[in-house]
């Protein structure tokens, strides 16, 4: 019993470890160098990492609140990498920051906290870890403790996270009034969609909203993203929203299967508004954080488009998005990060004559912007690709054909930068940079990701075998 | 289970609910906000308790479940507050209208 509680407990337990081993560096604060931690502790994420990728055992735990499937443990292995990723591209940010042990704290209780969550099949396992993931998420962003900027991002966040739980709660409570159950499959078998359960599926989706940034949900975001110190807004904006989509698509799919057509129409709407109105706002941003967090609830209505098949292809191809969406997204956040610690400019017009001053970082942020944007070569056409075929196995060619454009005019917003960086005269560009190692082989391992993935079929298939549909 | 109804108990919390929601949507003070959200989740407790006690006496799912959202809110609240004092520290104002710093 201990055994199997310790295997398929193994990643949250690893994550603990290394949690309590941060705690135990901060007692000992006075006699060890900062800089020395930044090693040890990517150290012990990229172990964590590797770790996940053996002895793994699937089955339950405390009567079905604790699942692991091979599909868990794979996304949770996304998850370890996308954590390792922004662990390393936080260097420059964190080596001068008093507070380093809390920030990694915080970081690892948040991704804690998403694991309970992909791992619950209950409701109040999955309720304790959300706010297990949403909690630390809002001091992190209130991490820069004298800039004011921050700490607004800190309350804006907190304040909407908890009124959006609160949402999901009622919701909740009334899945529990008409069923008399918390666990999935259990709830699954007594739904019989009267008005009643009908309401609460609503809040509860409203709640989903509200931490995927889905468009009429989503003002928190861009303030969000442009206060918070930009390793925590690139975590935010991907480990902590493919955590959530991977909840969506699993209470979508396993718990509310027999509401397809309510949900169907609820995705439909959402994805047109998200991907419309995440367009045009991110065409008229001028700073690039800013731009970032309008570019990624954009990308969310792809998403949306996707998972609305309610199909095996279209679990699988939200997955697939979610992991080149990881490589682009902390790409090119990566850049920005280096860009903005070491010279402090964030808007889009500092980056005119980039490229005469820094070709490197130039190259590796107009590559993560094309993956973005969906340019053949890059992975990213792959991903939008699966999302859109999926989601025209609905016969829903509206739908596709709006997210299609759209594709082309978020072309006009990416390409906007590239042509900042290679063509526009400037005649105080940015400094030449010097990256230190440890940014550098975070966007080295976003950069052959992104090459990589597209042309490997084998992930995708391994991912659909994997999952599966309603 | 004679006295009151569970309808009354549903429209008790219902009326919580909005009327937190309300609060939320028109305070300005960051704490009435935080307040506001406070009171959204004890109508939701509210309804736990009662679901449990009138329709599901058996077990004890809710009541559990309501000593969760205690728990959580309780962080939720400490953080939010410790939050709010820097955010005065910084700014001198708990005002929702002056922390407007975040536009384009």
């Amino acid at each position: 019993m201990l055994n199997e509680f310790v295997i398929l407990m193994k990643q949250e337990l690893l994550l603990c470890i290394i949690l309590f081993i941060t705690l135990i560096l901060k007692i000992s604060e006075n006699e060890n160098n900062p800089k020395n931690w930044i090693g040890i502790i990517n150290g012990l994420l990229l172990i964590n990492f590797l770790a996940g990728f053996f002895l793994s055992t699937t089955g339950e735990l405390f009567n079905g609140m604790f699942k692991v499937s091979e599909l868990i443990i794979f996304e949770k292995n996304i998850l370890n990498l996308g954590l390792l990723i922004v662990s390393l591209m936080a260097q420059p940010y964190l080596k001068n920051h008093k507070h380093l042990p809390e920030f990694y704290m915080l970081l690892l209780s948040t991704l804690i906290g998403m694991f309970f969550m992909i791992s619950s099949g209950n409701l109040l396992m999955f309720y304790v870890g959300l706010e297990l993931s949403t909690i630390p998420m809002a001091a992190l962003a209130n991490f820069n403790l004298n800039k004011a900027n921050s700490s607004e991002a800190g309350m804006k966040m907190i304040l909407s996270s908890a009124f959006s739980s609160a949402l999901l709660l009622m919701g909740v409570s009334f899945i529990y009034g008409t069923t008399g159950t918390f666990n999935f499959t259990q709830i699954t078998a007594s739904l019989d969609n009267n008005a009643l359960q009908v309401f609460a599926f609503v809040l509860l989706f409203t709640g989903f909203a509200f931490k995927l940034s889905v468009v009429p949900f989503h003002f928190w975001t861009a303030d969000v993203y442009e206060g918070a110190p930009v390793p925590v807004a690139a975590y935010l904006s991907v480990v902590s929203k493919a955590a959530v989509a991977f909840v969506f698509v699993t209470v979508l799919y396993k718990v509310f299967g027999t509401m397809a057509n309510l949900w169907y129409v609820l995705l439909f709407l959402t994805s047109v508004l998200t991907i419309g109105i995440g367009n045009i706002f991110a065409v008229r941003q001028e700073n690039i954080k800013r731009f970032l967090a309008f570019s990624s609830i954009a990308q969310v209505g792809f998403i949306l488009v996707g998972i609305s098949s309610g199909t095996k292809a279209g679990e699988a191809s939200m997955i697939y998005f979610l992991l080149i969406y990881l490589f682009s997204n902390l790409g090119a956040f990566a850049v920005v990060n280096v860009v903005s610690t070491m010279s402090g400019k964030e808007n889009i017009s500092d980056y005119k004559g980039f490229y005469k001053t820094n070709p490197a970082l130039s190259w590796f942020l107009t590559i993560a912007l094309f993956s973005l944007a969906g340019v053949p070569p890059t992975a990213g056409f792959f991903g939008k690709l699966f999302l859109l075929t999926s989601g025209a196995s609905t016969g829903n060619y509206l739908l596709v054909g709006f997210a299609a454009i759209n594709m082309i005019i978020s072309m006009y917003y990416y390409l906007r930068i590239v042509k900042a960086i290679f063509m526009d005269e400037n005649a105080m560009p940015i400094a030449s940079i010097k990256t230190e190692i440890l940014p550098r082989i975070a966007i080295i391992i976003c950069i052959v990701g992104i090459l990589a993935t597209g042309f490997m079929g084998s992930v995708y298939n391994y991912i659909y075998l994997l999952s599966s549909g309603i | 289970m004679n006295g009151v109804p569970l309808t009354h108990m549903i429209i008790v919390s219902t009326l919580l609910f909005f009327i937190g929601a309300y609060g939320f949507l028109t305070r300005r003070n960051l704490i009435a906000m935080l307040m506001s959200v406070e009171l959204m989740l004890n109508s939701v407790n509210i309804n736990f308790i009662a679901f449990n006690k009138y329709l599901f006496p058996d077990n004890l799912d809710g009541l559990v479940y309501t000593i969760f959202i205690i728990a959580i809110a309780a962080a939720e609240a400490a953080v939010a507050i410790a939050i709010i004092i820097n955010l005065f520290r910084n700014t001198r104002s708990i005002d929702a209208e002056y922390a407007d710093k975040l536009k384009n």
